[in-house]
Order: C-alpha cells, then sequence, then structure tokens
C-alpha cells in the first residue's frame, strides 16, 4: 500500500499521530499557538473510534495532574501547552519524575517572560533541561524541526516514557507548531487492553487484583531512603545519557565551521548553511534531536575539525551554555539569537558567522 | 459457652470465632497510624476499609490521599492509592475514573488541600459531575504543618496564623465548601457528617457507602463532608476537642444531607 502522505500544521500531527497509536487519553487547557491540539482531537471524537479520553481540563495545572493519575495507572496520557501553561505544569511535572511515571508533554514555544508573546521562540530550553521543577530530576527531551517529526515524536516520546518510566517531552516552538508541511502519519494501532496494560505496567496502580497493593507516590521521610530513590534516579538518568543521544549532521564532512542549532532555528540554520556554502564557507550544521540528553559527546567530536562555532537560537544565549560545556573551551563558541518572537532570515545567521566567526 | 451465662469468660474463649463482636476491617493493616490520639482520620480511614470490603470492591478500589494529616493514608488502607500534589487529588480521580470507568475512585482531602489550594480542582470535578467521591476531612486547621489558619477556620478561633484569632477583616470569612458543592449540577450526593459518637460513626459509614454507590452507578459527583477534630493542633484533650466541636464547628457546619439526587 502506497504512504498516504497529508498536508496539515505540526499541531494537527501531533493529535493524529496520538489518536493513531493508541494514546489513551489527552488533558489541555487552550494557549496559542498550540490550541489546534485539543481543537483537533475534539474535532476527530476519537472515544467514539478508539476510545481515547479527551478532557479540557480547568487549568494546565489540573491538566498534568490528570496526566499524573492516569500515568499512575499504566495508560499512555499526555497534555500539550505553550509556555506559560507549561510554567504551571512544572510541579505535576516534578512528581511524576519523582514517582516515575511515563508520560508525554507537548510544549509548542512562545515568547516570554511573563505572558510575553504568541510569536515563537525557543527561550524554554533551560526550563526543559535543566529541570524547571523542583528537585534533582530530567525529562528526555525531543525538539522537532518538521511537521513530521512532530508525528514521529509522539510514539518515540511515549517509547522512551515507557522505557524508563520518565516523562517526556517534545519541545517544539510556534513555527513548527503552525506551519503546514507534508506528513506521513503513523500506522494505527489499537489502543492497549486493560489486562495487556496491567501485564505490562506490574508497577501501575490500577485495583489490586490477585497482588499486594501498589501505591504511586513520591514522598519518602527517611533521608537515608530518600537519597537511596535519589540516586536510583541518577543511574537511570545516566543510562539515558549514555543510550538515547539523538543529533542530525548535515554538510558536516569538510565542515570549517559549525551552526549548532536545534528545532526550527536549525531549519533556517540549514538554508543558512546553504547560502554560505555559496560563498565558499565551508559550514556544517549539528543539529541537536533530543536536548536531555544532549549529544555532547558528538559536538565535542565534530568541535575538533572546526575553527569556530555559532550556535543559533531564538532566544538570548541557553543551548550554547550546553555547547561551551561539551567542547571544554578547545574551539571558539559564539552565539546569534532573536528575541521576543522574531525569527531571523538565513541572512542574518550569515552574516553573524562572518562577523563573529570569520572576521 | 455463650456470654449470657456468666461474666467469668477466660480470653480464650472470648477469641473464639462464634464469640466475636467486632473485628477490625481486613483492608485497614496492622500498621501504627501516625493520627495523634483523638484524631478523626483514623475513624474516618476504617469506615472507608469497611465500606469498600462490604461492597466487594477492594480489588478495583483506587484511593487518592492528599497533602496533609493523611498523606499516609496509603500505609494503612491494603488497597492501591496513589498520592498527589496538594490540592490536585480531584484531577487524578477523574483521569483515572475516565480511564478505569469501572474502578472504585475516591479522594481523601483535608479543608487546606480541598477548600484553599486545590478549589479549582474540586469545584471543577464536582461541577463535571465525575463519578467519584472526595472525603472532605473538615478539621478547621492545618493539621500537617503545625495548626496554621485554614480556609474552615471560625472567626475568633486561634491558629499559628490568627494567634489572636481569626479576624474577618484581615483573614476573610470560613469557606462552606459543601454548601458551594450542593449548588454544582454535577453532584448527586453532598452530605456533612462527623465521627465524635459511636451513632454519628454510623451515619458517617451509611454516607461513605451512599457515595460510593453512586459513583459506581455512574450518578455523578459526591462529597462527603465529615467535620472533624484536630486536638493537637486546636491544643485541647481529644474529649475536650469533641465538645468544643460540638458547641462551636456544628452551629456553623450543620450536620445533615445538602443534597441528594437519588431520592
Ligand atoms: C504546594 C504546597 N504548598 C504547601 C505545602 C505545605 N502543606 C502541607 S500540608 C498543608 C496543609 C494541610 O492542611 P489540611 O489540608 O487541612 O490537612 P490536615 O493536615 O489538617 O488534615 C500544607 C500547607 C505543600 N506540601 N505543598
Ligand atoms: S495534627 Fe491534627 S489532623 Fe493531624 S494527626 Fe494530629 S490531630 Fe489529626
Ligand atoms: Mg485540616
Amino acid at each position: 500500500m502506497a504512504e498516504e502522505v497529508v498536508l496539515m500544521k505540526g499541531n494537527e500531527a501531533i493529535a493524529h499521530a496520538a489518536i493513531r497509536i493508541g494514546v489513551d487519553g489527552y488533558f489541555g487547557y487552550p494557549i496559542t499557538p498550540q490550541s489546534e491540539v485539543l481543537e483537533t482531537l475534539a474535532e476527530q471524537k476519537p472515544w467514539e473510534t478508539t476510545g481515547m479520553v479527551v478532557l479540557q481540563a480547568e487549568s494546565e495545572v489540573a491538566a498534568i495532574n490528570m496526566v499524573y493519575g492516569g500515568a499512575g495507572t499504566g495508560k499512555m496520557v499526555m497534555t500539550s501547552s505553550s509556555s506559560p501553561g507549561v510554567s504551571l505544569k512544572q510541579e505535576g511535572i516534578s512528581y511524576i519524575a519523582g514517582a516515575e511515571l511515563p508520560c508525554l508533554i507537548v510544549n509548542v514555544m512562545r515568547g516570554g517572560p511573563g505572558l510575553g508573546t504568541i510569536q515563537p521562540s525557543q527561550a524554554d530550553y533551560f526550563q526543559t533541561t535543566k529541570g524547571g521543577g523542583h528537585g534533582d530530576y530530567h525529562l528526555i527531551a525531543l525538539a522537532p524541526a518538521s511537521v513530521q517529526e512532530m508525528a514521529d515524536f509522539v510514539k518515540l516520546g511515549f517509547d522512551l516514557a515507557f522505557k524508563y518510566r520518565n516523562p517526556a517531552m517534545i519541545l517544539a516552538d510556534g513555527v513548527i507548531g503552525q506551519m503546514m508541511e507534508k506528513v506521513v502519519l503513523p500506522e494505527p494501532r489499537p489502543r492497549r487492553t486493560d489486562e495487556e496494560i496491567i501485564k505490562q505496567c506490574p508497577w501501575a496502580s490500577t485495583g489490586c487484583k490477585g497482588r499486594k497493593p501498589i501505591v504511586i507516590t513520591s514522598l519518602e521521610l527517611d533521608p537515608a531512603v530518600m537519597e537511596q530513590r535519589n540516586l536510583h534516579l541518577q543511574n537511570k538518568y545516566a543510562e539515558i545519557e549514555a543510550n538515547e543521544r539523538r543529533y542530525e549532521e548535515i554538510e558536516c564532512e569538510d565542515a570549517e565551521y559549525l551552526i549548532v542549532a536545534f528545532g526550527s532555528c536549525a531549519r533556517i540554520a540549514q538554508k543558512a548553511m546553504e547560502h554560505a556554502r555559496e560563498e565558499g564557507i565551508k559550514v556544517g550544521l549539528f543539529r541537536p534531536i533530543t536536548l536531555w540528553p544532549f549529544p555532547s559527546p558528538e559536538i565535542a567530536e565534530r568541535a575538533k575539525q572546526v575553527k569556530g562555532i555559532l550556535v543559533v537560537e531564538l532566544n538570548s544565549g541557553q543551548m550554547i551554555e550546553d555547547v561551551k560545556l561539551a567542547v571544554e573551551c578547545n574551539v571558539p563558541v559564539h552565539h546569534f539569537g532573536r528575541l521576543g518572537g522574531i525569527v531571523p532570515d538565513p541572512d542574518e545567521v550569515v552574516d553573524a558567522l562572518k562577523e563573529k566567526l570569520i572576521k | 459457652m455463650t456470654i449470657t451465662e456468666e461474666n467469668n469468660m477466660t480470653k480464650e474463649e472470648i477469641m473464639k470465632p462464634e464469640n466475636l463482636v467486632y473485628q477490625k476491617p481486613k483492608l485497614l493493616n496492622d500498621n501504627p497510624m501516625h493520627y495523634c490520639p483523638g484524631c478523626s482520620h483514623g475513624v474516618v480511614h476504617k469506615l472507608i476499609a469497611e465500606v469498600i470490603e462490604e461492597m466487594g470492591m477492594s480489588e478495583k478500589a483506587i484511593g487518592i490521599s492528599p497533602v496533609g494529616c493523611a498523606v499516609f493514608m496509603y500505609n494503612y488502607l491494603d488497597i492501591d492509592c496513589q498520592e498527589a500534589a496538594h490540592g490536585r487529588a480531584p484531577a487524578l480521580a477523574t483521569a483515572i475514573k475516565r480511564l478505569w470507568p469501572d474502578r472504585l475512585v475516591f479522594t481523601y482531602q483535608g479543608d487546606g488541600d480541598l477548600a484553599c489550594i486545590g478549589t479549582a480542582e474540586t469545584i471543577h470535578a464536582l461541577n463535571r459531575g465525575e463519578n467519584i467521591t472526595i472525603i472532605f476531612i473538615n478539621n478547621a486547621i492545618y493539621g500537617m504543618t503545625g495548626g496554621q489558619m485554614a480556609p474552615t477556620t471560625l472567626v475568633g478561633m486561634k491558629t499559628a496564623t490568627c494567634p489572636y484569632g481569626r479576624d474577618p477583616e484581615i483573614h476573610g470569612y470560613p469557606l462552606k465548601m459543601t454548601e458551594i458543592a450542593a449548588t454544582l449540577e454535577g453532584t448527586c450526593y453532598v452530605t456533612r457528617q462527623s465521627v465524635h459518637t459511636v451513632a454519628a460513626i454510623r451515619k458517617a459509614k451509611k454516607a461513605i457507602r451512599k457515595a460510593f454507590e453512586n459513583s459506581m452507578q455512574g450518578k455523578g459527583s459526591n462529597l462527603v463532608e465529615i467535620v472533624s477534630t484536630c486536638n493537637s493542633g486546636w491544643k485541647m484533650s481529644p474529649e475536650k476537642a469533641n465538645k468544643w466541636m460540638e458547641e462551636n464547628m456544628f452551629p456553623f457546619y450543620q450536620l445533615g444531607d445538602l443534597k441528594d439526587t437519588t431520592l
């Protein structure tokens, strides 16, 4: 059968992919630029087809706690929002990470701080990769650069979340959420039955039939036990860091300069790279796909051959810190960013490259 | 030998199954409770255990414990439980019940948890008519954190954060969440009970049973408030606390059913 190619927005692709891969529940609250996720789900009425629960919650706080509840029972549950709403979810995300539950959170970033703007931004990089909520935890963070990846990362996010019993986040931005592209949606598969869930998730709190009661909690008052819980989490994070780094390299083999960019910025940077190459400047593009775990060893390796690195972001310089840590001052690392919802032109990136690295 | 003959039964005879007059519910385990002597929490836990057992729902029950003194409810009830963030229990319960419609899902929340930080989650879950039960322990104080003012603290009542007594000019008025719940379309059974006497305990148990049954029959949301004592927070002996509750709490938080659409 020929692959079915459809044209849709990134936000719509998230919704369609969720229905197709058999997500059990979506809980969200409207906020631009991601409201199409909930709108598309409401329009598709998956509760009549796959049995998926779709609920507009009273707030992002409630939505993430609905996800916490559903995740504790082993169901595939997700939420989506944009920056101000994701700030509200942080308490819940910390609880989910602390209780070691799988779920998917989508952040279609917009400019901040505060109410900010509804235009695209990548200013929640720190919030996503360095914590956000309280405590020593990490999210698995996936950064899509196309509508296709918006669709694909729903399944990937859930696969990783269940593999490690850890919340996963798709960190998109308003550009990827709103733009329309061709996309091949994932093959439909049925939702797991309750019996399958109980078998696959022996840790889930589903009613203690034929076994001892299970408690989903992150609370532990004995510091010695709590330290062990934390060490267990850290071991898990080390395993994720070792196994799940994802990235893409474009024209890096002969590169003398490297641009590092994620999400929509990587698309702009790719055009900038092409323009620079037309002028004879040998530039390569390194695109981290997982922002946590960060592909530090791979960037360090590629940095060995280049004279300088330009990190391009829709923020004032956040991922650049991880790039600098990765290359350990062996190569000059500079930043180019636009703020407040401005998306740069590829030629602005080329100019920045010349000005900051080549001079 | 029966009890009526003579009152000189040996310990062994008393313990014989045929002489049993009362048994701890099986779902209430032997872990020593951390609650202060005289606290209402333990009594309500026992009632929940009895009702779940009597309904034959022990393998299908999922309880949500709050942040508050009852945070460790899951240490005493032998059923599956999930521990919510402060105030968020109704959101967890909403998702769990919708994803597992044949499960008995209930939350157990204090006044700070339900009527302050979790007001939005509580009102919206009730108003959506989620088929859950919310057990609301109103002791008019923040027990767990050491006796601070609660949304339900009575006017004039002294707490650690209103040491001169609750003054409406400064602190506003106590909130009657159960009265609010009774006005919501989604609720089917809203009642206010207490557990300070044997008769009250029997009534409270009936109320919990009715609420749980309603939730399993898909009739809507159920709220069972239990006007409770916190003798530690109130700085009173358990006996005095019960008396103080009767004299001060009951006139403001009047006992009885506020709404019952099943009649
Ligand atoms: C977000 C958050 N804020 C504050 C606290 C601290 N805290 C723990 S329990 C509690 C109040 C509990 O009072 P109540 O809900 O009335 O329960 P009780 O202990 O009286 O049964 C507070 C404020 C917390 N754990 N989390
Ligand atoms: S502090 Fe109050 S509510 Fe908490 S256990 Fe003691 S008496 Fe009960
Ligand atoms: Mg209280």
